[in-house]
């Protein structure tokens, strides 16, 4: 377990300067996603042409994992359609939780989230954007990383 | 360091090296690293006379209590029923009567908001809690409150974390009908001012119940002197076994309040018609309780009376005021609540790192806290930050362990550069 493997360049630079940061006002679509066991909160806005994603952005506050994988993430879908998202979801949510899974060299700058894989606690961190824009792709509303009660209580924004 | 002469010289006489000896996980490696525990208020750790105690009964007197005419549940009888006896000069009760064993702290709680409340409140009624409680101390009056109609009203903290008196005395008023406080804030460390809180309610003949959880590992605690009509805490931050605390009730209030939870041992004589329910402390135990956690509860009292609280207190009491002074040195850390009178807690928060983050690079360096909010999100709320991190000491750490926190969090800044 080394630290560097999960605090790569690449993730410390998205956390500090996070790129498409905001809120897109109008949006299509968007969704809230909440993990209440370390508090994060983040928002996923976005605009659609057709079938594709057009425009995106996020707001919200959290970890260095958390921020850096929206920022990473906001930059790889930009510009693809529904399908090319969901299989990228796919492969992102094998590279975070295969421990044994080979490294997807295609994935590009998201592979720089595979040391997370290392760290069991901090998987839901880089996963909370990808659940958030799936939910603001499928219905909008609130996601929780805790399928609780509370999940869909709180409405769509 | 900023230590008094005085305090100086009580800790010089408290070994903590020997200490350590007592606690066979102290001398594990996590990640390479040495552990560092730092997380004595989420779970302390378990010395040497409790684990030997509990393995000791699972061993040899193991078998059902109050039922059995047989050895063993004889044994296993006087062995729960001493624990009783053991928890009654802990916190000196007047009587065992008024030692009822739960599962923990929330189960206490709860047991008194479902008996207590469910029986003598209704709307137009207020229970009275403060902005400082853990989740187990606001969740169990809000859902009586909603089966009951009642209100549910709470004193605030000042950014210090100190609860503001005026304030608690504003709403102390004739429809308060309970008084909820914690003795310890569990996410700040604040010490609650329980003399005057409880002189305070009892002018206006309102019992209150006080969350000691964090409280009773690091200060003695004299229910009779305090006046608490409840007090509750668990083994488990006592360097006891998980799933077993104390509900201390005073004989009157308990006598009164209907029983909680229905089934065996809680029962003199039942018919389909009706029961017959036991006498206190019974009452209020339905079911087989857990024996070896009871046990284990009596070994660690045994324990920490052995190194006498007074000294326990003294030597955290070292390591807060060194922790505070090595912590306020790193240049961007803010500590989240500096009252007063404090015990051995430092929550804080480091600019541009966030908790999560510092609680993995911490753990990196074999030093264990706690992040996140603590089952206390509206202390979060009212200082507007998500989460803390939180480093508790307890009898077995040391100032070379404040030194390390402070030298892993100074590596964190560098690995965030």
């Amino acid at each position: 377990m080394e630290l560097k493997d999960l605090y790569r360049d690449v993730i410390l630079d998205h956390n500090r300067k996070p790129r498409n940061f905001g809120r897109l006002d109008p949006a299509d679509a968007s969704a809230d996603g909440h993990n209440p066991l370390c508090g994060d909160r983040l928002n996923v806005s976005l605009r659609l042409a057709g079938d594709t994603i057009a425009d995106i952005r996020f707001e919200g506050k959290g970890c260095a994992i958390s921020t850096a994988s929206a920022s990473l993430m906001t930059e790889a879908v930009k510009g693809h359609d529904r399908r090319t998202v969901h299989e990228l979801f796919t492969r992102i949510h094998a590279l975070l939780t295969q421990p044994t899974a080979p490294l997807d060299e295609s994935l590009g700058k998201l592979a720089a989230l595979s040391g997370v894989r290392e760290f069991p606690s901090r998987v839901k961190c880089a996963s909370l954007c990808w659940h958030t824009l799936n939910a603001a792709l499928e219905h909008g509303g609130t996601i929780s990383t805790e399928a609780g009660n509370e999940s869909t209580s709180e409405g769509a924004p | 360091m900023n230590v008094t002469p005085l305090r100086a010289a009580v800790s010089a006489g408290y070994d903590v090296e020997r200490v350590r000896r007592d606690f066979p996980i102290l001398t594990r490696t996590v990640h390479g690293k040495p552990l560092v525990y730092l997380d004595s208020a989420a779970s302390s750790q378990r010395p040497l006379p409790v684990i030997r105690a509990v393995d000791d009964y699972e061993s040899r007197s193991h078998a059902n209590v109050h039922r059995g005419v047989h050895a063993l549940s004889q044994e296993a009888t006087a062995a729960f029923e001493g624990a009783r006896e053991r928890v009654r000069r802990f916190i000196n009760a007047r009587s065992t009567r008024e030692i009822i064993f739960t599962r923990g702290t929330t189960e206490a709680i709860n047991l008194v908001a479902n008996s207590f409340g469910r029986a003598r409140l209704g709307p137009g009624d207020e229970i009275l809690i403060t902005a400082l409680e853990h989740h187990a101390n606001i969740v169990p009056w809000q859902m009586v409150r909603d089966a009951t109609g009642c209100a549910l009203v709470v004193a605030p903290i000042d950014r210090s974390g100190e609860l503001i008196m005026e304030e608690f005395h504003r709403r102390l008023t004739p429809r308060t009908r309970i008084v909820a406080v914690a003795h310890v804030s569990n996410a700040l460390g604040t010490i609650l001012p329980l003399a005057e809180i409880i002189a305070a309610a009892h002018a206006r003949r309102v019992p209150v119940l006080v969350d000691g959880a964090q409280a009773v590992p690091h200060t003695p605690v004299d229910v009779q002197a305090l006046g608490a009509d409840f007090y509750a805490f668990s083994a488990h931050k006592l360097y006891g076994p998980t799933g077993i605390g104390v509900l201390y009730g005073r004989e009157e209030l308990l006598a009164a309040m209907p029983p909680w939870q229905g089934g065996g041992d809680m029962i003199l004589n039942v018919t389909f018609e009706r029961t017959t329910y036991n006498e206190l402390p019974y009452k209020f135990e339905a079911g087989t309780p857990n024996m070896s956690g009871a046990v284990g509860l009596a070994a660690a009292i045994d324990y920490v009376e052995s190194l006498g609280l007074g000294a326990i207190a003294a030597h955290e009491h070292s390591l807060l005021e060194a922790a505070t002074a090595a912590l306020s040195d790193i240049p961007g850390l803010t500590l989240i609540g500096t009252a007063k009178h404090k015990a051995a807690v430092v929550s804080f928060v480091l600019e541009g790192i966030h908790p999560h983050d510092l609680g993995t690079i911490l753990d990196a360096e074999g030093v264990a806290v706690r992040t996140g909010h603590h089952c206390a999100q509206p202390v979060m709320d009212f200082f507007c930050i998500p989460a803390t991190a939180r480093a508790s000491f307890a009898c077995y750490n040391t100032l070379g362990e404040v030194q390390q926190l402070a030298a892993a969090l100074r590596r964190a800044q560098e690995v965030f550069g």
